[in-house]
């Protein structure tokens, strides 16, 4: 934590990393893949086409017809894992954005004003906690129905406690801080104090933590979709192609139509985690680079 | 009250209300500091010195603390003063150096932004003309390529030079009273005397009080003209510099200035120090509060509470001692208790 020529900081840090590009990369082609499914059926070499049945033979291996093979019933493994992973987008993006929003504010505001507001939030925020996520996620989706949507606020209610907990331990901790005292010493006001002086310390720590919620909310939904309590089939996600070609491994042995969903996901979720790791040692402006 | 009076502090009191009891950090402090002068408050940890310089500021965070007594800033009460009525004082007439120079700057935000925010949002100034004086802030306190330095993260310098920034941050809006609360303790020693003097200089150059807040007495020395012996939460010594160290009357000031290293002693010269701790604030002994600690302790010392009492040979010099040191009293109470020392050996 001394004294260091930037130059030599900088110059390592523009340096092209490997750890960092791959993952990204990957990513990059998920979400690209993802978002532009509705218009990838007009692209001559793609042909995208998700639930209309038997666009081939079931369980065909892997083809130039037919990019990953077919499933069970002969769609295209390809088109469905695209359309599943804007479910998987949705939900890691939206959802994530969400509970960071509405969490880091309730712990921001709880940890910097404290007194009264702090217990009423905590409150909230230790009742949510206390509450099983299983058991809330099934509530909301049985009231509300099983679309997309619900399942995004599902997701993010459950994710705000987490948010709401480290962004409280982070103001805290940072509110304590002599800079706090000093930047009063000079006049700043509260608001100031807050959006100037603990924002954006309280904001990294939370975006890391974002990335490793991004994930977890990922295989989340892959799970609810495996247990068949995600978006309502024949809509494809990736947790029910894998409980899809489960069966179809089983009954005949073909172990491809599972394998494939499973692996993409593999690779995001390790993707998005390499991401977050690299990423908060690259942008922290708090920590040294020599 | 004389118009040169540019801090007037009378009996101020600043309790804390803990689980455990009231914590009397500050216990019934008088003092007076004129324009232009220096004044250091000398103490060990935990002696309420720091805490004084927050009070006075009227920093302290609000619901746990009692505070009494009177703060007059340029004949202005500030005691009872709300958050947004002290503002005003902040940063333009009053402003603090803080100790550790690696937590007293945002580690996210660029030196510039940290030093010219206060002279955007209090002053009013434009982005570039706080970016401008911002540049002239910190070729002031010895900065090298202030320009370069504007647009760096805090962690990209070095302890000195982060300090030199506090300063600089500190001094923008200029304040009539600069408050350093040990802004050296967290230094090398080599760069001590550097950021010390760098504050000597900027207090004579803008003609600025300041209070100089630290546990060690050769800090002091030569940058101040008044001398504030802080001792459980009350001054248990004042007088003018010169005066201090030519006469100490309060056996803890003598204990102080005997726990400085010597460069004249020889290697491995075993250094004195003051033996105990200090006292409990919750509930200070009832005599002297330095009595159970006091190397020349006397009987008086731990039933009654000496009084701050003016020296008659040097007025000026305030002093909270029964038998000052130099006294026939003091050499009475020295003779009396080696004596009971000699008929304990000799039993």
């Amino acid at each position: 934590m001394a004294v260091l020529a930037p130059e030599a900081g900088g110059g390592a840090r523009r340096r092209f990393d490997v750890r960092l590009w791959l993952p990204t990369a990957w990513v990059a082609l998920v979400a690209i893949l993802a978002m532009t499914a509705p218009w990838l059926h007009r692209v001559p070499l793609i042909r995208l086409k998700p639930n209309a049945k038997t666009l081939g033979k079931a369980g065909q291996l892997p083809s130039m017809k037919f990019w990953l093979g077919t499933d069970q019933i002969g769609r295209d493994i390809f088109s469905r894992l695209v359309w599943g992973g804007r479910v998987a987008l949705a939900v890691g993006v939206v959802a994530v954005v969400v509970a960071m929003v509405v969490g880091g504010t309730l712990g921001l505001v709880a940890g910097f004003y404290r007194g009264k507001v702090e217990v009423v939030l905590n409150t909230i925020v230790n009742t949510l906690l206390a509450f099983p996520a299983l058991v809330l996620v099934l509530a909301i989706i049985t009231f509300l129905g099983h679309n997309l949507w619900n399942i995004v606020t599902a997701i993010a209610i459950v994710g705000i406690p987490a948010f709401a907990r480290i962004a409280y331990a982070n103001t805290l901790a940072v509110s304590q801080r002599e800079y706090v005292l000093a930047a009063r010493s000079l006049g700043a006001k509260n608001r100031r104090i807050l959006f100037r002086e603990v924002l954006p310390n309280v904001i990294l720590p939370l975006s890391a933590f974002a990335l490793v919620v991004t994930a977890v909310a990922i295989v989340a939904e892959a799970g609810l979709a495996f247990l068949g309590l995600s978006i309502e089939r024949p809509k494809p996600s990736w947790g029910s192609l894998i409980d899809d070609g489960r069966k179809l491994l089983v009954s005949k042995g073909v172990w491809h139509v599972s394998f494939i969903p499973i692996i993409c996901m593999f690779l995001t979720v390790l993707s998005i985690n390499l991401i977050g790791d690299r990423l908060r040692t690259l942008i922290d402006p708090r920590e040294a680079k020599v | 009250m004389s118009a040169d009076h540019l801090l007037v502090v009378e009996d101020l009191k600043t309790h804390f209300k803990t689980g455990a009891g009231v914590v009397r950090a500050v216990d019934g402090v008088s003092l007076t500091l004129d324009r232009g002068r220096a004044l250091g408050i000398v103490g060990e940890s935990g002696s309420g010195k720091s805490v004084l310089s927050r009070s006075i500021m009227g920093l302290l965070p609000g619901s746990n603390v009692l505070r009494s007594g009177s703060v007059k800033l340029d004949g202005h009460e500030l005691m009872g003063l709300s958050r947004s009525d002290m503002r005003s004082y902040w940063g333009q007439t009053m402003a603090m150096v803080f100790q550790d120079p690696m937590t007293s700057l945002n580690p996210v935000m660029k030196i510039g932004k940290q030093v010219g925010e206060g002279l955007r949002r209090t002053l009013g100034m434009s982005k570039r003309d706080s970016i401008e004086t911002a540049e002239r802030l910190l070729a002031d306190v010895g900065i090298p390529e202030p320009a370069r330095r504007l647009n760096e993260y805090p962690h990209q310098l070095s302890g000195g030079m982060r300090q030199r920034v506090t300063i600089a941050t500190a001094l923008s809006c200029g304040p009539s009273l600069l408050f350093a609360d040990e802004p050296t303790t967290a230094l090398d020693v080599t760069v001590q005397a550097q950021i010390l003097d760098l504050l000597a200089a900027q207090q004579h150059d803008r003609n600025m009080s300041m209070i100089l807040v630290t546990h060690d007495l050769g800090v002091v020395a030569g940058r101040t003209d008044e001398i504030a012996v802080m001792y459980a939460g009350q001054i248990v010594e004042r007088a003018p510099t010169a005066s201090l160290f030519a006469n100490m009357k309060m056996p803890y000031t003598e204990a102080l200035m005997k726990s400085i290293p010597k460069l004249t002693d020889k290697a491995h010269t075993r250094l004195d120090s003051v033996g105990g701790r200090p006292p409990n604030l919750i509930s200070p002994p009832a005599g002297c509060r330095f009595a159970p600690r006091c190397p020349y302790v006397s009987e008086r010392c731990l039933t009654e509470q000496p009084p701050l009492v003016e020296a008659i040979e040097s007025p000026g010099h305030y002093f909270r001692c029964w038998y000052p040191v130099g006294s026939p009293e003091h050499t009475d109470a020295v003779r009396r208790r080696e004596s009971l020392a000699a008929l304990a050996g000799g039993n």
